[in-house]
């Protein structure tokens, strides 16, 4: 049985509508309805290993504020997203912390880091 | 009285650029005064990614590019008031001022730019009926409570609106542990990003109903359940077609308006369109050396844009302290034709564009292969083609000066035409 999948392309605000198909080809899917080949590198992408930057904020002490935001330096594998906020949320950082200051080194063993993106 | 060269009026984006680019070209003396407790404006509470790819080639969160911005101007001689009001502006540049240390004050300026950006449409703007519950609220405002005060401000969530602001905080809500439960759009079509709609939504599996309003809120202390319903091309709300939802939170994400109140104590001009004053190629208001950039002309969609539009707003308003900015003739005025809503900006002294004239414009509909056309006093000089636009996404025509300069322009005109060859 043919496996086909839809996808809506983010690579550029045209948002063509994408079709998937598996098949023999090298890559393994046959990309249609995109108007560049950006709309084929991103739908293998999004199949074979979707990534996502992760944004969110940690508990800061002695800051004028009470929370610091943070971000992954890389994306990291979709499906790791929760995992990350779960170790986000058990983090408490000290005043001062600098923009791009490491808080959580190499996640899940991807390389990324989870770095402070601002100095509070 | 104090006595700055340059005044500006907010210390976010538009603020913190404008001020940087009229202190490089050769403002003497610069202030920028803000209310709130730091600069940076809006971007602080805009933690998500996507800022800066055009005026950095990376992409950063809000803070990370008003980082930016702030270090720059502290190693400038570049005076900033924070924690402080401007109450008004006259129309002779002098502005009454106050804050909790030095009380009121007034300060007298040779050139003023506008930086005040803008503010969230309420609930009260679009008369949603029902109960007046605690839990409706703007998603900006949600989106400062839990970035930077570090407030949940619900646990089950509706959303109204699928502008930018609405969908990043579908996101937001998500990961930190919120049921997003549906997020409705009254118009066919999304005020938001493609690329927000994928990573916001589909990503967590939150649907989005198009044609669909909030037709009531239920609860008396704390929101108790929102309906929706789908709504008609008159965008009446269809009978039958209602869906209620239990939740505790309806988040609003129903558009912006430009923060015009100092503007029209002043007695500038207002366009009605976009909610902001009219300007000319200097980015400068009814008023000879008042002028205004970023937000509270037109609401921007990308920050990158809002910097552009400033550092033009900054260079002109430098050249107007040296006298050098000219200011004898009227200009041409734009012309926003068939499909386009707005045209910024309104009127072009073409001897003060060098090079290259931007005209910045948002689409009335979504439109699929149309073409822009641009006329000269009713004259076509110009078609770009264009295989998207939407409302949602600002569009760009530049006109290189060489394209002009044969003509003695009364007018120039953006139409669209639809299908194209």
């Amino acid at each position: 049985m043919l496996e086909s999948h839809q996808l809506v392309c983010i690579s550029c605000p045209m948002g063509c509508r994408l079709t998937l198909e598996k098949d023999e080809s090298p890559i393994g899917y046959s990309v249609t309805g995109n108007n560049c080949k950006r709309g084929v590198e991103y739908a293998i992408t999004e199949m074979t290993n979707p990534t996502r930057m992760v944004t969110s904020t940690v508990v800061i002490e002695g800051a004028c504020l009470s929370r610091l935001p943070v971000r992954t330096n890389r994306p990291i594998p979709k499906g790791r997203i929760m995992d990350c906020m779960e170790l986000i949320n058990g983090l408490t950082v000290i005043s001062p912390v600098h923009i791009g200051q490491v808080l959580i080194k190499d996640l899940f063993g991807t390389g990324v880091n989870l770095i402070a993106s601002r100095s509070l | 009285m104090r006595h700055y060269e340059i005044v500006v009026i907010g210390g976010g984006p538009a603020g913190l650029a404008a001020a940087i680019e009229a202190h490089r070209n050769g403002a003497k003396s610069a202030l920028i005064i803000e209310r709130d407790r730091e600069l940076g404006g809006i971007l602080q509470q805009c933690i998500h990614n996507g800022f800066g790819l055009h005026v950095f080639k990376e992409e950063l969160t809000g803070p990370e590019y008003a980082e930016r911005f702030i270090h720059e101007l502290k190693d400038m001689e570049i005076d900033y008031m924070l924690d402080t009001m401007v109450l008004e502006l006259t129309s002779e540049r002098r502005l009454k001022v106050m804050n909790s240390h030095e009380g009121y004050f007034e300060i007298e300026a040779e050139a003023v730019i506008l930086a005040m950006g803008c503010r969230e449409r309420t609930r009260g703007a679009i008369a949603i009926p029902g109960t007046r519950p605690a839990g409706v609220m703007n998603a900006g405002t949600a989106q400062r409570y839990m970035n930077m005060e570090g407030y949940m401000v619900g646990k089950r969530v509706v959303i109204l609106g699928s502008g930018d602001i609405g969908l990043i905080m579908a996101r937001r809500m998500s990961l930190e542990g919120a049921e997003v439960l549906a997020v409705a759009e009254v118009m066919p079509f999304s005020g938001g990003l493609t690329r927000n709609i994928v990573q916001c939504l589909d990503d967590y599996g939150i649907p989005l109903y198009l044609s669909h309003t909030v037709t009531e809120i239920k609860g008396r202390n704390r929101v108790e359940a929102v309906v929706i319903a789908q709504v008609d091309e008159n965008l009446r709300p269809v009978p039958g077609t209602e869906k209620e939802y239990r939740c505790d939170t309806l988040l609003l994400s129903v558009g912006l308006i430009p923060e015009n109140e100092l503007t029209r104590g002043a007695g500038i001009e207002i366009d009605p369109k976009t909610n902001g004053p009219c300007v000319n190629e200097a980015m400068e208001t009814s008023i000879p050396g008042v002028f205004a950039c970023g937000n509270v002309v037109h609401v921007h969609d990308l920050v990158d844009w809002v910097t552009a539009e400033s550092c033009r707003a900054g260079k002109y308003a430098a050249a107007y302290v040296r006298r050098t900015l000219k200011q004898d003739s009227e200009g041409f005025v734009t012309q926003a034709g068939n499909g386009i809503a707005y045209i910024v900006p309104h009127r072009v002294r073409i001897e003060n564009v060098d090079e290259e004239l931007t005209l910045m414009m948002r689409v009335r509909k979504v439109f699929h292969k149309a073409e822009m056309v641009i006329r000269v006093n009713g004259v076509e000089i110009r078609r770009v083609r264009k295989n998207h636009m939407a409302p949602g996404e600002m569009e760009h025509v530049s006109l290189k000066l060489a394209e002009l300069q044969d003509f003695d322009i009364a007018t120039v005109s953006v139409e669209v035409e639809e299908g194209g060859r």
